[in-house]
């Protein structure tokens, strides 16, 4: 087993001269008349652990079952090491997956289910023994090895299914939804694990997933999909900070969005509720139509008005407040009668909380906290 | 099922009637004929009407009870074992059903198994195409394959038709046609459980053993046989315990050579008026099939506990 590796540093997309482990290259699959993975393009890199994030329907656990070999591709190309994956059968492939709903074998044992794959290698009877036993206890289920799936709980039968995909020691690892069928505290937990066994082997991951926060953890990049066509594919913190479009903003997060018009001086929207002024250049012409796209944690409140300027703050009524612990969700109407969603972090005591319903209070942002979107 | 449904809390009148109709209605018609069966079958035959001694003589009271004990006969059963035409008429019966269930198992699997993989809309057609012989009775077809199997019926014309036989085969009155007869009535009780069992198997099983390096035979031999078992042990079991005492189709297209058990309990019945041997008999066959029968529970038992 590899070492510990910082993944600090690790973006060997943005280097030229790095070769991709896996290239997908004009990719599709129809069923019947509809496109479920449409001309679609992308480079996975050796040690990455990438996340496939999108609505259900939008294609990614097809474009997973299109690299495993379990869908014949109607145009494209799969490359694995610079070999076309067209010509290997699924058996062949150096690809392994873990299924969303396990696909554990119902009539073998822990220990059987995981040496599944080593048997249909070959290997001698003592290697499979240890190698299995190694990835038991990496799972934490030594003590398991005996039991059947259905003598296990869903998070031990997820463990299980985790140790069968890898013990082949696969070049890519295929997850389909891996956690969602975990409860809400364990899956927190997994994904962590998940990422720490990922960096340990230093083995590829792509992970499939319509969890947002689960691709946020454990993903390297995220390609968000819809409709068959990937429309951003960034590191985490770049989705949500700087997303291409108003469909992967509002997809990844919540957003408020507002319509304007750019300015002549390229950093500045003339909008219908009042004026914007963003940190960077607007890769627009003056007076395109434009969207503003505000996170709402981003969002200050205050009863007084911001003492100088006027630019991105505006008056609003607290429409509605939501309570959640950490945070505090606040509904505000602005002038033009539409709902501005802040979310503002909970530092002091509820009880001494300032802000109440139909208060009159002002919202401002900082430049840098607004998304000028072209599209 | 919840706790609530399965627990304790007394059930009501119309709750214990519905319970009770399944125990009612295996008293009424299996247990009281089966003791009536085991009580002639321990009395001396007679020529009377009924053709046995009767065994309680309820008008004498306590004197009737121990007449009853004492007068229990078990010559019958050391007749049946020590005769050796009962024996080998057991022997032949649980040997054509062992090979009949074994042949229908190698032609039903793979109907059962091409149905439960055609597309889900194809599959009850050709499921209710199975069971298509069933709305034709049973007897007529069992006359229909006597007429096919003739020495010049359409089998042997279409045969000869074809060169491949010289002279046409004799079919009837041998155990080839005890065969036919029995695979072509029993293979709906074969397909059946079979086609259950396969039509549940989770497609993405295959899909992972493919993932893990196994090609298609090798899948079908890893996973999909043996989570098919069940169904093979109940379709196996649902045709082999009625033709171990299947009577008809020996009896019409089988020969006279060597009985099936059924023919020689029909014989003793109705040809040697011999009704206590006749109920031995039936006795014994009764005790031989419990075993597969409880086997069969058993394993269903551990079935539905996996589920």
């Amino acid at each position: 087993m590899q070492t510990v590796r910082s993944k600090r540093g690790f973006a060997p997309w943005a280097d030229a001269s790095a070769r991709p482990l896996l290239r997908i290259e004009g990719l599709s699959k129809r069923f019947g008349g509809v496109a479920a993975v449409d001309q679609l393009s992308l480079d996975i890199y050796q040690g990455e652990f990438f996340a496939l994030l999108g609505p259900s329907g939008c294609g990614k656990t097809t474009l997973l079952r299109l690299i495993a070999g379990f869908e014949r591709l109607d145009g494209g190309c799969i490359l694995l090491d610079g070999i076309d994956l067209a010509v290997v059968p699924p058996y062949r492939r150096p690809v392994n997956m873990m299924f969303q709903n396990y696909a554990l074998f119902p009539h073998l044992n822990v220990e059987a289910n995981v040496a599944f794959g080593l048997k249909q290698e070959g290997l001698p009877r003592a290697e499979i023994a240890q190698r299995v036993a190694d990835m038991l206890a990496m799972v934490k289920l030594d003590r398991f090895g005996r039991r059947k799936p259905h003598e296990l709980s869903g998070g031990e039968r997820q463990r299980v299914a985790l140790a069968r995909s890898l013990v082949k020691r696969p070049r890519v690892l295929l997850l389909d939804e891996p956690l969602a069928a975990l409860d809400k505290k364990l899956r927190d937990a997994t994904r962590f694990e998940l990422m720490d066994l990922q960096r340990r082997l230093g083995l590829t991951f792509v992970i499939v997933t319509h969890d947002q926060s689960e691709a946020m953890i454990v993903a390297d990049r995220i390609g968000v999909m819809d409709r068959g066509r990937l429309m951003q594919i960034a590191p985490p913190a770049e989705i949500y900070e700087r997303p291409n479009s108003r469909w992967v903003a509002d997809f990844v997060g919540d957003v408020n969005v507002f319509e304007g018009r750019v300015g002549t001086d390229s950093t500045s929207i003339e909008g219908t509720s009042g004026r914007f002024r963003v940190a960077t250049k607007i890769d627009a012409e003056p007076d395109a139509t434009v969207w503003l796209a505000v996170r709402p944690e981003k969002i200050r409140i205050a009863h007084d008005a911001p003492p100088l300027e006027l630019e991105n703050s505006f008056a609003g009524t607290i429409a509605d407040i939501g309570y959640l612990g950490d945070l505090t969700i606040y509904k505000l109407r602005i002038a033009d009668g539409s709902i501005v969603t802040a979310a503002i972090a909970n530092s002091g005591q509820e009880a001494t909380r300032t802000l109440g319903w139909d208060d009159r209070v002002w919202l401002s942002f900082p430049p840098e906290a607004a998304i000028a979107l072209t599209r | 099922m919840t706790d609530t449904m399965t627990g304790q809390p007394k059930r009501s009148r119309a709750q214990r009637l519905v319970v009770g109709i399944p125990y009612a209605w295996l008293l009424v018609f299996f247990l009281v004929p089966f003791l009536i069966v085991l009580k002639i079958s321990l009395s001396q035959p007679a020529v009377a009407q009924p053709p046995y001694t009767p065994l309680i003589e309820l008008s004498a009271g306590w004197r009737g009870v121990t007449g009853f004990l004492t007068g229990l006969s078990f010559g019958n059963y050391t007749l049946i074992g020590s005769d050796p035409l009962y024996l080998l008429s057991l022997v032949k019966s649980v040997e054509i059903a062992a090979f009949s269930t074994l042949l229908l198992l190698a032609i039903g699997y793979p109907i059962a198994y091409g149905i439960a993989r055609t597309p889900r809309r194809i599959q009850t057609a050709l499921m209710t195409l199975v069971m298509l012989p069933f709305w034709t009775a049973f007897l007529i077809r069992i006359y229909a394959w006597m007429n096919i199997l003739q020495r010049d019926g359409p089998l042997n014309q279409l045969l000869t038709a074809l060169h491949i036989v010289n002279a046409p085969p004799i079919w009837l009155a041998a155990d080839t046609a005890v065969y036919i007869g029995i695979v072509y009535s029993y293979l709906p009780f074969m397909v059946l459980p079979l086609y259950a069992t396969l039509e549940k198997l989770d497609e993405s099983l295959l899909e992972a053993a493919a993932n893990l390096g196994c090609r298609r035979w090798k899948a079908f031999w890893l996973v999909t046989l043996p989570l098919s078992a069940p169904g093979v042990l109940a379709g196996a079991l649902l045709c082999f315990i009625p033709a171990v005492g299947e009577f008809v189709i020996p009896d019409l297209l089988g020969g006279s050579q060597a009985p099936m058990i059924g023919q020689t309990i029909w014989t003793e019945f109705f040809g040697n008026k011999d009704w206590p041997a006749a109920a031995a008999v039936a006795v014994a066959l009764v005790c031989l099939l419990v075993t597969p029968i409880i086997v069969f529970q058993h394993q269903a038992m551990r079935a539905a506990e996996r589920d």
